[in-house]
């Protein structure tokens, strides 16, 4: 399947270059804003975007990305208002795109609506942390009608053959949680994460971005020498909503730890 | 048909299209090692033994079955039976689950087990549950719960337990779930989440199902003791479930036998102000299973009310829509209202003060008895005592402690 993220990892993966994948939250402090900060990520050398759906329970979810989600739904922002200001960003970006949302919201939708709705408006891929390929079966057959990436998530603990089924199930990239724990908990560099990707990767050759936890430079090189792609969320969002005027160059930090 | 009933859920922790495991993969491995555990357990002679042990001397079952006489001549209509499991330790059904899920904790080499708590009951049995075995314990438990129960916070920590206060969302039991999710999704190598209903990611539907199966195995034995027969309605209380699962289970093939769930109507459906998940809510996923649920057009979940905290929870067990679809089980629903009535009168003509809880089962059974011939047996469920509830209703009756 060709689509947008596939290209970007066959592009990196022949200039040996690794992906950074930054994370906002839509709606944050407003969609208006989000389109600003989602243009700097380009500006600023990002491959791919990943875009937060606010859910009343993000229960995999940290402090940090949960204060944002409670922010963006007390400025109402819902699943479809997200996937329409998508529609009103490809004006301005042909970066690819991947939402993260919880399930709920997509079941409320309604799956093949929003499969449609979010290809049509140019969506890349969906990332849903509670539903594992398990409980996947409908929305992978819809989602591959309509090319669109579905992005499943390994964790530490995942034992053989769940990491067959879930390479499987993903297209685009495979999300490598690199912690057993919520996003933005810290990293922890006892090189178990080597031995777990390179584990992985006996088993596929997709392209694997890691994520939750690399909060800083220093963590985001250590994490692109042994995968794909890095993934920066927490600390992104925390940057945004504290210190705006860093972001630019912390994004730029980032980028240039990620090679 | 019936028989197919009693089988489920089917190897995926489906009850028909309810139940399933929507958790994060880091989850997923622990879920199916405690489906493993538990389907040794239930073969494992020594486990049972000593569960049936602790059953008998540490949370005093069986629990009476008791023929409350004085409100059957009061309401002057079916015979009216309550099962006490307000009698049983810590005040309430919450225990058998909690001892059962702290054995089996032990079992898997757990060190640490971590609960959710609303009114504070799950929380207390599941203290009272690891102190009795020996493994460190933390309760999560929303920040509104903890003012208005503060009572169970202190009992929990001399139980030993720490408590820890959730200030996100609506600061309430949902909130504790999703923190209590995080916490085991951290620590899930060592610890054992000890769910508190039957609710959630499979296998709790089911687990906690058979935990508590044991109130309608004693209820049925001793009914038939007393009249000789098997009663015409089982009326119990269904905030995520599992007092009612645990009374209705043994039940479900005895086609004459029918079954009510009480939900809490709150202020009313029509205000929005309930936790009447059938009468106001629609099929969704949250917190780890499929279900019907109280949710916004956009899938976010609503607020509920309810007087009792217990059954103030925005989804219910996925066995419950089920139930309700094969009308193997009718649903309905008690307001605040009606539950306090309940509550004042069972007092009064009884001498036993219900739970706010057990006291929408009451409701129930208020208006149903008249309904019927005095030959008719109605059983109730009094899943839980009400001193806990005794200074939040003087609160609403305006009178000062």
């Amino acid at each position: 399947m060709r689509t947008r993220i596939s290209e970007t990892f066959k592009r990196l993966q022949k200039e040996g270059k690794k992906a950074f994948i930054p994370y906002i939250m839509s709606g944050d402090p407003s969609l208006e804003k989000t389109k600003d900060i989602v243009l700097l990520f380009e500006e600023c050398g990002a491959d791919i975007v990943e875009l937060g759906v606010p859910f009343s329970d993000p229960l995999a979810d940290g402090p940090v990305i949960q204060r944002a989600s409670e922010r963006a739904l007390k400025n109402k922002v819902t699943l479809r208002k997200v996937v329409s200001h998508v529609k009103e960003l490809r004006f301005f970006t042909q970066i690819p795109l991947a939402l993260m949302t919880y399930f709920n919201p997509v079941f409320k939708y309604g799956m093949e609506s929003f499969i449609k709705d979010a290809r049509v408006a140019g969506v890349d891929g969906v990332i849903i942390p509670d539903l594992p390929p398990d409980e996947a079966g409908d929305f992978i057959l819809l989602a591959r009608k309509a090319a669109l990436d579905t992005i499943f998530l390994l964790a530490p603990t995942s034992t053989e053959d769940r990491i067959k089924k879930v390479a499987k199930a993903s297209t685009g990239f495979i999300y490598y949680v690199s912690i057993t724990g919520i996003t933005g908990a810290g990293l922890l560099f006892d090189g178990s994460m080597d031995t777990l990707i390179s584990n992985i990767k006996r088993y596929t050759d997709k392209p694997l971005a890691v994520g939750f936890g690399v909060s800083n430079p220093e963590n985001a090189s250590a994490v692109a020498k042994v995968s794909d792609g890095v993934i920066v969320g927490s600390a992104i969002v925390r940057k945004a909503h504290e210190n705006p005027d860093e972001l630019k160059s912390y994004l730029l930090n980032l980028r240039k730890a990620i090679i | 048909m019936e028989v197919t009933i009693k089988k489920l859920p089917d190897r995926k922790g489906y009850f028909g299209i309810y139940g399933g495991r929507f958790v994060p993969e880091t989850l997923m491995p622990a879920l199916r090692e405690l489906e493993d555990a538990f389907h040794q357990i239930k073969k494992d002679r020594d486990f049972l033994r000593e569960l049936g042990h602790l059953q008998k001397t540490y949370i005093g079952r069986p629990t009476p079955l008791y023929f409350a006489r004085r409100i059957t001549e009061y309401l002057k209509g079916a015979k009216i039976y309550l099962k006490r499991e307000d009698l049983a330790h810590t005040g309430a059904h919450k225990i058998n689950n909690a001892v059962g899920q702290v054995l089996l904790a032990k079992k898997m080499g757990k060190k640490r087990v971590i609960a959710e708590t609303g009114a504070g009951q799950h929380g207390v049995a599941t203290a009272t549950g690891a102190s009795l075995v020996g493994l460190e314990c933390e309760i999560y438990m929303g920040t509104e719960d903890m003012k208005r129960q503060s009572l169970n916070v202190f009992r929990m920590r001399l139980l030993g337990a720490k408590v820890t206060g959730v200030s996100t969302g609506s600061k309430t039991l949902k909130d504790a779930i999703n923190d209590a999710l995080r916490d085991w999704t951290t620590n899930v190598r060592t610890t054992h989440y000890v769910l508190g209903t039957v609710f959630g990611p499979h296998p709790f539907p089911v687990m906690v199902r058979d935990f508590q199966s044991v109130i309608g195995k004693e209820a049925k034995r001793q009914i038939l003791n007393a009249e000789g027969r098997l009663p015409d309605y089982l009326i119990a209380c269904v905030g995520g479930g599992s007092n009612s699962m645990g009374l209705f289970y043994e039940f479900l093939n005895d086609d004459n036998v029918k079954m009510t769930g009480v939900e809490a109507g709150g202020k009313g459906i029509g205000t929005g102000e309930h936790a009447a998940r059938f009468a106001g809510g629609s099929v969704g996923v949250f917190q780890g299973c499929k279900s019907y649920l109280l949710q916004d057009d956009d899938g976010n979940v609503l607020g509920t009310h309810s007087v009792s905290a217990g059954l103030d929870y925005a989804s219910i067990g996925p066995e419950h829509p089920f139930l309700k679809d094969t009308e193997r089980v009718q649903y309905t629903y008690a307001t605040d209202d009606e539950a306090l009535h309940a509550f004042e009168l069972l007092s009064k003509t009884e001498g036993i003060i219900p739970a706010l809880e057990s006291a929408h089962a009451v409701a129930e059974a208020i208006k149903l008895a008249p309904m019927l011939s005095k030959d008719a047996i109605v059983l109730v469920n009094l899943s839980g005592r009400g001193d806990k509830d005794v200074q939040q209703v003087a609160r609403i009756k305006g009178i000062e402690l």
